[in-house]
């Protein structure tokens, strides 16, 4: 009798998710969907407020990655009031935004996805979690806890409020870094890099190693990639070009403004998320697995692909390694927490590098803004992917319109592949087990939707 | 035996569980006075479902804290069945306690909002699915659903106090919520003679000295910028400066009226009337009602005839 089988709720992810897998008479999967919750209406209710407002209404679409948005939403309403932020004003929200990825990667390799690997798929529910880690590594589990509270705090000491920030505002930034500050985060960016990179050595060996065949095998599909890189082809998370890269490596450039001819977003019956697709390729869109239509994916893996290079330097020796093993674009689905632990390098490093400069204390923060009508599109490399906010205002300043593409929208339909995928691959006659609709869902927790 | 603590996050961001793991090294010590029974972003306890009309079961629990308001059929379903099933609930943060952001969509009937999210953007096709049809009319608090046992708002909720809530629920003993407004913990200075008869938008940064503390920093409102301050409930930055001053930035109201069943928008324009500020010169009034637009608080606007 053909049945479905539901996962209900996916666990250990940010947001709110199901599985249903479809299995026929014959006990074959037939289809799997992952459907994700999305309704809130920001793009509704933004409508008539003063634009420059929205950076701290917006933020609330996530309390993992608020910065995101907070920053997405500030740079897309300089654009509304035609306004250019200072240079300590654009370095104060970079660093900002770099910080926020550290707490995040932390959150989601060690408490989300870790348990997985460490105490393994087959591991009980009830110890597959953090707090099975802190019984089965103690010292790890407290060092974790700790760097990734101290990203946080880093955050809170500068700008005041870390979880939906405030500081980033139309024209630049609400407030100057004083020395102290300044010499503060230094000290602990250092111990969060030296963290990154055992963190790094610890999942080679722990997580990367013993699970060689899966991170290549499992929920895998071949897509194209898109992520951001600056004019000399470097990895970039706060500004830059996108770079929508096909399957084959070949790939195009264009600046975030142009969203529209190059991405569309896909309405399924089924799904009340969009889901985004290439549009550029003229193929249109669709989720036959067998043959896919307009999908890529986004967040860390895509990134890593479609850049030639990371500018720092512990980060780009990862990334050559990575590549030797894996090629240009590599494609297996688990290698997003590799990369996930190599951008933790990397914004650890970032992290430094910003706080080294000495514009980062010029007291020149803010330029005045006047409002007016325009339209602006604002975009950051999330944790989770490529992020859009597209705002346009009237005379007045206030909102008219509205368009956000967050990053989990663009992976939707890639991790519905994966999914199925996935699906097909373990579960035979329609025998299935907790084991295996676990493993169905490391194949979701890789994209950390 | 230890106390059994369940978690669940309705019409949410998981900013509120954010705070939680905020605590860092003190979260580690309070699970372990704990055994966690059901919390989705940690760990793999799923709903156990029964038959074709989607009854979901959750564990029982000694404690149970619930963040978001309620905005869907679904998080209809998870909430009576927290309530049903632990002995203390716990509203965290004002999506709970208030409807928080979300519930801004209240100004706007769901038909409407469905419109224009499935109208945004570079959709390709629009048939306007049938997936919002689990979404309520509008998005309420659970007090609205629910009976509460204690209300924790903010957004987020200040860590500290939410570690201290449930240490007191673990050890049965009372404990004490802050009872004061924002200003209180504000150290800015007062002077008390109004600067600017009109209240202006935050286009350019407040007067402040970079190399100078907040203490020295006069009051935003009486610089002519409008600080929900006043009207809104305190404890975000504990005993110390609120955390949107610190960033010298003006607070909007996260933690919701410090009166109860207060209205943010009412007090305050009362608030500005009394220090002889034309409130008319506020641009989207109702913005101040932004965190506290549950329990009927924001409506969709008539229709002009």
């Amino acid at each position: 009798m053909a049945q479905v089988l539901t996962i209900h709720p996916v666990t250990r992810i940010e947001g709110h998710a199901r599985i249903n897998i479809h299995l026929d008479e014959g006990g074959r999967v037939s289809d799997a969907r992952v459907e994700i919750a999305a309704l809130r209406g920001f793009e509704q209710f933004v409508i008539g407020r003063p634009a420059e407002e929205i950076p701290r209404i917006v933020s609330r679409i996530c309390g993992i990655c608020p910065w995101m948005h907070h920053l997405a939403a500030v740079k897309a309403i300089d654009g509304c009031f035609g306004v250019t932020p200072s240079p300590a004003g654009h370095r104060l929200r970079e660093l900002c935004q770099v910080m926020a990825h550290i707490h995040d990667k932390i959150l989601h390799f060690f408490f989300l996805a870790a348990p997985d690997f460490v105490l393994g798929p087959d591991s009980d529910y009830s110890v597959r979690n953090i707090m099975g880690l802190v019984r089965n590594d103690p010292e790890l589990a407290a060092q974790v806890v700790r760097m990734r509270q101290l990203g946080q705090m880093m955050l809170e000491r500068f700008a005041g409020k870390a979880i939906h920030p405030v500081a980033g505002v139309v024209g630049g930034f609400s407030k100057a870094m004083s020395q102290e500050v300044r010499h503060s985060l230094q000290r602990d960016g250092s111990l969060l890099l030296d963290f990154a990179s055992s963190a790094l050595e610890y999942a080679k060996k722990k997580v990367f190693g013993r699970f060689r065949e899966e991170m290549q095998s499992l929920g895998a599909i071949t897509t194209g990639f898109l992520g951001a890189v600056d004019e000399q082809g470097n990895l970039q998370l706060y500004d830059g070009l996108l770079r929508l890269m096909h399957s084959d490596g070949t790939s195009v450039d264009f600046p975030a403004s142009a969203y529209e001819q190059h991405l569309a977003e896909h309405i399924e019956p089924w799904s009340t998320a969009k889901m985004v697709y290439a549009r550029s390729w003229q193929e249109g869109f669709s989720l036959d697995p067998e043959a896919p239509r307009g999908i890529y994916r986004v967040n860390t893996l895509a990134r890593l692909n479609v850049c030639d290079r990371i500018a720092t330097p512990r980060a780009q020796a990862e990334l050559e390694a990575f590549r030797e093993q894996f090629g240009r674009p590599a494609q297996g689905t688990l290698l997003y927490h590799w990369a996930r632990l190599i951008e933790l390098v990397y914004a650890c490093e970032r992290t430094l590098e910003l706080l080294a400069d000495d514009t980062i204390t010029d007291p020149a923060v803010r330029n005045p803004a006047t409002p007016q009508a325009g339209r602006g599109i604002g975009h950051v490399e999330a944790p989770r992917g490529t992020l859009i906010h597209d705002y346009t205002t009237d005379a007045n300043g206030c909102i008219t319109k509205a368009n956000l593409i967050v990053g989990t929208t663009h992976n939707i339909a890639p991790m519905n592949l994966s999914v199925r995928q996935a699906a097909t691959s373990l579960i035979c006659d329609g025998k299935c087990d907790a084991e295996i609709l676990n493993r169905i869902e490391m194949a979701v927790r890789a994209y950390d939707p | 035996m230890k106390p059994k603590l369940s978690f669940e996050g309705l019409h949410a961001c998981s900013g509120c569980e954010m705070a939680l793991l905020n605590l860092g090294e003190q979260l580690l010590a309070l699970f372990d006075q704990v055994e966690i029974v059901h919390f989705p972003l940690l760990m793999d306890h799923k709903y156990g479902e029964h038959g074709e009309g989607g009854a979901l079961s959750l564990p029982k629990a000694d404690i149970g804290l619930v963040s978001g308001g309620v905005a869907h059929t679904e998080h209809l379903l998870v909430l009576r069945e927290m309530r049903r099933q632990c002995q203390t609930l716990i509203a965290l943060g004002t999506c709970a306690t208030h409807g928080g952001i979300p519930a801004m969509r209240n100004e706007w009937s769901i038909a409407e909002t469905l419109r224009t999210v499935w109208a945004a953007g570079t959709s390709d096709n629009a048939p306007v699915p049938c997936p919002g049809s689990s979404a309520l009319d509008r998005v309420y608090s659970i007090d609205e659903k629910v009976t509460v046992d204690v209300s924790l708002p903010g957004c987020p909720p200040q860590p500290q106090l939410i570690a201290a809530v449930i240490e007191a629920l673990i050890q049965k003993k009372s404990f004490q919520l802050p009872q004061k407004s924002v200003c209180d913990a504000c150290p800015t200075l007062r002077e008390g003679k109004k600067k600017a008869p009109a209240v202006q938008r935050f286009l350019q940064n407040a007067d402040y000295h970079p190399d100078q503390p907040v203490s020295a920093m006069r009051c935003l409102l009486e610089q002519g910028l409008l600080c929900m301050g006043p009207v809104t409930a305190g404890g975000c930055g504990g005993k110390e400066t609120p955390l949107c001053l610190r960033a010298r930035v003006p607070c909007r109201g996260c933690y919701g009226p410090v009166r109860s069943g207060g209205n943010q928008l009412l007090d305050m324009m009362n608030g500005l009337a009394s220090n002889g500020i034309e409130y008319r010169s506020l641009v989207d009034r109702k913005s101040m009602l932004r965190f506290s637009g549950a329990h009927g608080l924001l409506k969709p606007a008539r229709k002009k005839q």
